[in-house]
């Protein structure tokens, strides 16, 4: 079994318990609030006094249950984190966002969700903090395209988690927040005894125990650390259906499932040129053509809207193409031959990145197929594997012809169509979205 | 024991029991959090339906609308249904969640939660005021303490840490200017 559930990642009318689930989810959501006394407004108010910090407990208490959690079952390999929603960065409007927000939190003495808790109760101030928050998102969308190009791409780095940027094991990062917060658990306490003038003797000796739990369980996720690519390549499945026509019949739909080293075996992910040429022309989706080879080369010839992306570089980009692109977009991978090419296929599927699909024969059978008739271009001579099979007069870059084919020179092209598109969730719906 | 019988006055006016242990609630809220991305993917979040809620009315009132606003016709316009996504029925859920455990705990009542030294009238309109704000910069930083500091938190998100302590960072730098409103 293999979390999260597929059926559920997208809520559909085609699958009315997506909401029934999501419905569970928020009630179990809000009856906790409400039972945390986030209701009341002067509870979560005191936190910035420090006479009493619930909300801060109450918030980091949950933040480190549910990241050990995440992370061992992670780390066990029965969740995939690919596949679990992380918000993207974007570091300036989330730092004026979160600014505002909490001068909001302070006037208004609630969050979104605590004022759904506090106004479902009958509390006059959180029903009027809801109704503020209907005309605040009202304003922010009719004022957004003043600064859109900002909110859009100030600070934006993509899906980054704290290992990337500490440069630390994910394990480590764990067993550091849970210090942390225990850390701050054990001020803020004191913080009530002194300013908050609270007497901590009553407080339930099993805090200490459920201190000591977290601890040990982040020492595990430490140890069991969180699966590498090779595991992941290892695990990944891919299914793939084929319809052969029946005369006077319905079609005969046959679904196979892959490993990923049956998918380069049997060819599946490899697309002729033509398939590679027409995906740009097609509605259904978006391609983005990732050049793998130096930077000398790409200099050299590179087809037309071709990102350069050198193969050990791959793995800066990975964040990006993670959360940046619509469902529908198809990264075709191109290297001069096929090796450099589908070792990014395998960096990049083990990544969870899907959609990926490598030229056949690479930028060499991409120029033999549209440049045969390009006298500029010349065979080289005995060219080594994985390198340029031809001589060019000058680094021309995509202004060959061949880099650019003409649509009404080629519109009919035949191949054996390979792409079929897996529509993940909808990253941009994602989140807080 | 008897047990007495269920009227409209005992149905709403159950005893009123104690709000639970700051590190139990936070404890719940955790596995919670934990089994929504267990099972769907996602964390928790409410003001993206605020958001949606809004694009559904501005689509009913002016479809045109909708039509010249890139940030709504993400949402709603063509064929799509602004409701149609997890953070609906989650926010509904929450809603109705926080009225359970309000009715089960006897805490359903209307009054107005305020600081002492405060009417009403001046509580209402500065909740009203923190609404505005705080989806306003909920949005602009594509969620809010639930969507991006829990959520984003616990799935180790650089963002969402940083937009956290934005969040502690704004409030605590404006809570000596305010503090008449809550001391």
């Amino acid at each position: 079994m293999n979390f999260p559930l597929p059926e559920f990642i997208v809520v559909s009318a085609a699958n009315p318990w997506t909401y029934v689930l999501f419905g569970v989810i928020g009630f179990a959501f809000g009856f906790t609030l409400e039972m945390s006394g986030f209701g009341d407004s002067r509870k979560l108010a005191a936190q910035f006094y420090f006479t009493e910090l619930t909300v801060l407990k109450v918030m980091f208490t949950a933040i480190v249950t549910a990241m050990v959690l995440l992370f061992g079952a992670v780390g066990l390999g029965i969740l995939n984190f690919s596949q679990v929603w992380v918000n993207p960065t974007y570091l300036w409007s989330g730092i004026l966002g979160g600014l505002i927000m909490g001068v909001g939190f302070i006037v208004g003495g609630f969050c979104p969700t605590t004022s759904l808790a506090s106004a479902s109760t009958g509390k006059i101030d959180g029903m009027l903090f809801m109704l503020g928050g209907f005309v605040g998102a009202f304003l922010f969308g009719e004022t957004e395209r003043y600064f859109t190009n900002w909110y859009n791409n100030a600070g934006y780095y993509g899906r980054v988690t704290l290992d990337q940027v500490f440069n630390l094991p994910i394990g480590v990062v764990v067993l550091l927040v849970v210090l942390m917060a225990l850390f701050m658990f054990w001020g803020a306490e004191q913080l009530e005894r002194i300013i908050g003038k609270k007497d901590l003797s009553h407080e339930p000796k099993l805090r200490i125990a459920g201190a000591g739990t977290l601890f040990v369980l982040a020492l595990a996720i430490v140890f069991i650390g969180s699966p590498s690519l090779e595991e992941k390549y290892d695990k990944l499945t891919f299914t793939r259906t084929e319809t052969i026509p029946q005369l006077n019949a319905d079609p005969i739909v046959n679904t196979q499932t892959y490993s990923a080293d049956e998918m380069l075996a049997n060819r599946l992910v490899f697309i002729a040129p033509a398939e590679a040429f027409k995906a740009k022309y097609n509605q259904a989706m978006n391609p983005v053509y990732l050049d793998v080879r130096s930077e000398a080369d790409y200099n050299l010839y590179h087809i037309e809207d071709a990102v350069n992306v050198p193969v050990n570089h791959l793995g800066e980009i990975v964040p990006v193409l993670l959360s940046e692109p619509p469902a529908n977009t198809v990264f075709i991978l191109m290297s001069n031959d096929e090796i450099a090419a589908v070792q990014a296929w395998k960096t990049l599927v083990a990544s969870g990145v899907s959609n990926v699909y490598i030229l056949e024969g690479g930028v060499n059978n991409w120029i033999a197929f549209f440049g045969a008739d390009d006298k500029a271009l010349q065979p080289a001579p005995n060219p080594a594997p994985d390198q340029l099979a031809y001589i060019f007069p000058a680094a021309l870059g995509n202004r060959y012809d061949s880099c650019d084919p003409n649509p009404i020179e080629y519109e009919d092209l035949e191949f054996e169509a390979k792409i079929q598109l897996q529509l993940k969730r909808d990253k941009s719906g994602g989140g807080c979205g | 024991m008897t047990t007495a019988p269920i009227t409209r006055k005992n149905f709403f006016k159950r005893p009123e029991k104690p709000y639970v242990h700051p590190y139990l609630g936070g404890m719940i809220l955790g596995i919670v959090l934990f089994l929504a991305f267990f099972l769907t993917g996602n964390g928790l979040g409410s003001s993206g339906a605020t958001s949606r809620i809004d694009a559904l009315i501005v689509d009913a009132v002016s479809p045109s609308h909708v039509d010249n606003n890139p940030y709504l016709l993400k949402m709603a316009g063509g064929d799509k249904n602004p409701l149609d996504d997890w953070i609906v029925p989650v926010f509904f859920g929450a809603l109705l969640g926080g009225f359970a455990s309000g009715w089960f705990n006897g805490r359903l009542k209307f009054m107005t939660t305020k600081g002492p030294h405060i009417s009403d009238r001046t509580r209402w309109l500065m909740a009203f005021l923190g609404g505005v704000l705080f989806l306003y910069g909920a949005r602009m930083a594509r969620g809010c303490t639930s969507g991006q500091a829990l959520s984003g938190g616990a799935t180790l998100s650089a963002g969402s840490w940083v937009i956290m302590f934005a969040i502690f960072g704004g409030a605590y730098g404006m809570a000596y200017f305010v503090r008449k409103l809550w001391n």
